[in-house]
């Protein structure tokens, strides 16, 4: 036992252990509620002990043993009136109880997975992440996705009833699944992200930083399992997050990228994110998070707009295409196609989209295609290069809504991320079941912002 | 955050249970309520006597009328409560789920609202 310390350093262990041995005693007790309860009355159990007796050497192997004999107590005590207390107890006292570091980290990525498992809804999957790996409470949850506490409580609720019932295994999937289930990890902390990022504007400032919630789960995750896709995804929420500052005008207007003052990115994210996709692309093994963080890349190198290396982005969107045959990353390869060939070249390509009935009821395509016609009746630029422009007048409409954002901004707006992009294949399979239950407050906010009109637009030549 | 666990149950349905049944659930309640100290999530609960002992009090334009019980036409009525320190909703909707009562009645959780001076 090492000596010292007072309650300020239980609170820090609790910061830093709490998640970890949640994670830990859900594997031992088979039981989210009984987990929770069992991490509380351990940390209550380190409060009045340590001080007194000073600090274990392991606090964290301390907490997981104590917090398994705490259950076992609570179930002895239970059995007094149900008889399956005593059975439940015994079991618990058969299992393993493996604290070493290297399975404790395993556990975290098992309690990822299991919140993540395809059998709970997108929205359960969310809450199920935010609570139980990230430890939000079911308040901060709710506050951040404009919705009532009671809502995400009983997402939770079900969640876990239907990971009891459905006896979902606490487990890191092996083999071909892996791939799958790892997608659907992703994609939740993709999804996280994008709640946060589109909220950084008007009232929605109050929310929980939950892009900055979604980086430190996709570094968490990335940690644990540095499949490149897990690399990538965290290099592209760096990259997005690195423009933050430049995002949004004083007015709370959105700012494309085109017009931003590069001087507020954050050099150090930029310079993280683009390490780590330099990381994934030298595993051979690219995927779609990986593509779009090195199109943000290329973007983040450019000193200014008009130094934008297009051809380098429609050869990153040629890849894109082919992994991804979302008609929204043909809308935004044909966006880069103009700006690297001029307009009659991107428009030819839109129209083609257009045609083929993908994108008709799509705003973002009408506006794209309106914009690359008004660039073609102007002249074509002498030695400088096409650029896109745009205001956003309609004031407080959300950056995500705003139909330009999808263009210059390779961060897709909320729409296109339904249709499938920028998760591929699992993600699709998933938002098409999702597509029925539009009941839920956050796909019900999806679908106000993708029936919003666009908003005014022009284009201007760079000088 | 601290919440409210409004425990409602059917009178009729414990009046029918036999004596050695009834004084099962008043212990198993105990031994919840000393499980909820242990934890240091207690923070104050009582059983509440029957809607026959109660009376209702209303008082407007400051005339008091004071009538015999609640009102309430549902079969279900406020029978206890317990005040629990819980660290979020889904925690209190955990510990309410304990709650023997739960099995029989229902439980309403609700969280308790600050009230501060302007």
């Amino acid at each position: 036992m090492a000596t010292g310390g007072d309650a300020g350093n239980v609170d820090a262990i609790y910061r830093a252990e709490a998640r970890r041995v949640f994670a830990t005693l859900v594997r031992l007790l088979h039981d989210f509620d009984l987990a929770e309860e069992a991490l509380h009355d351990a940390f209550i159990a380190a409060a009045e002990q340590w001080p007194r007796d000073g600090f274990p050497s392991n606090p964290r192997a301390w907490l997981v043993s104590a917090g398994r004999f705490k259950a076992i107590d609570r179930l002895r005590r239970k059995a007094r009136f149900e008889a399956a207390g005593e059975d439940l107890a015994m079991l618990i006292e058969e299992r393993a109880e493996a604290t070493e570091t290297g399975a404790v980290e395993d556990d975290r990525l098992r309690l990822i997975f299991t919140c993540c498992h395809p059998a709970l809804g997108s929205d359960a999957q969310v809450a199920m992440t935010l609570r139980e790996v990230y430890g939000l409470t079911t308040e901060e949850i709710a506050r951040a996705f404009l919705v009532r506490p009671p809502a995400i409580a009983q997402r939770i609720v079900r969640a876990k009833a239907k990971i009891r019932d459905d006896r979902i295994p606490f487990a890191v999937p092996e083999g071909d699944d892996l791939g799958e289930r790892l997608e659907a990890v992703l994609r939740v902390i993709y999804l996280v992200f994008n709640e946060g990022y589109a909220a950084s504007s008007g009232a929605s400032l109050t929310r929980p930083d939950l892009s900055a919630e979604a980086v430190r789960l996709g570094r968490m995750l990335a940690g644990l399992l540095p499949d490149p896709e897990a690399l990538g995804l965290l290099g592209l929420m760096l990259l997005q997050e690195s423009r933050r500052a430049a995002r949004v005008s004083g007015d709370g207007d959105l700012v494309l990228l085109a017009d931003q003052d590069r001087s507020l990115w954050d050099r150090a994210m930029i310079a993280e994110g683009t390490a780590l996709v330099a990381r994934a692309m030298a595993t051979r093994t690219i995927g779609v998070y990986t593509l779009q963080a090195a199109i943000a890349a290329v973007h983040a190198k450019a000193p200014d707009a008009g130094a934008t290396d297009w051809a380098g982005i429609v050869r990153l969107y040629d890849i894109l295409a082919r992994a991804d045959p979302a008609p929204v990353v043909a809308l935004n390869r044909a966006v880069a196609v103009t700006m690297r060939d001029g307009p009659a070249a991107g428009l030819a390509l839109i129209d083609d989209l257009l045609a083929g009935g993908d994108l008709a009821g799509f705003h973002l395509a009408h506006s794209a295609r309106a914009g690359s016609a008004a660039l073609r009746r102007r002249a074509p630029p002498t030695g400088g290069r096409w650029r896109w422009s745009a205001r956003n007048r309609s004031g407080a409409s959300s950056p995500a809504a705003s139909p330009n954002s999808a263009r210059l901004d390779p961060r897709p707006c909320r729409a296109p991320a339904r249709r499938g992009w920028p998760s591929g294949g699992g993600a699709r399979r998933s938002d098409r079941r999702g597509r029925g239950r539009r009941g839920s407050a956050t796909s019900r906010r999806y679908w106000r912002a993708q029936r919003r009109a666009p908003a005014p637009f022009r284009a201007r030549w760079s000088p | 955050m601290r919440y409210l666990c409004l425990v409602y149950f059917e009178p009729s349905r414990l009046a029918s249970f036999t004596k050695s049944e009834g004084a099962a659930l008043t212990n198993e309640s105990i031994a919840y309520n000393e499980e909820l100290q242990r934890s240091g999530r207690y923070v104050q609960a009582h059983a509440l006597q029957s809607v026959e002992e109660a009376m209702t009090v209303r008082v407007r334009n400051g005339a008091m009328s004071a009538t015999d019980g609640p009102f309430a036409e549902t079969r279900e009525v406020l029978g206890g409560f317990i005040l629990i320190e819980a660290p979020d909703l889904n925690a209190a909707v955990t510990i309410a789920a304990g709650i023997p009562l739960a099995r029989f009645g229902s439980v309403e959780v609700r969280p308790i609202q600050e009230m501060e001076k302007t």
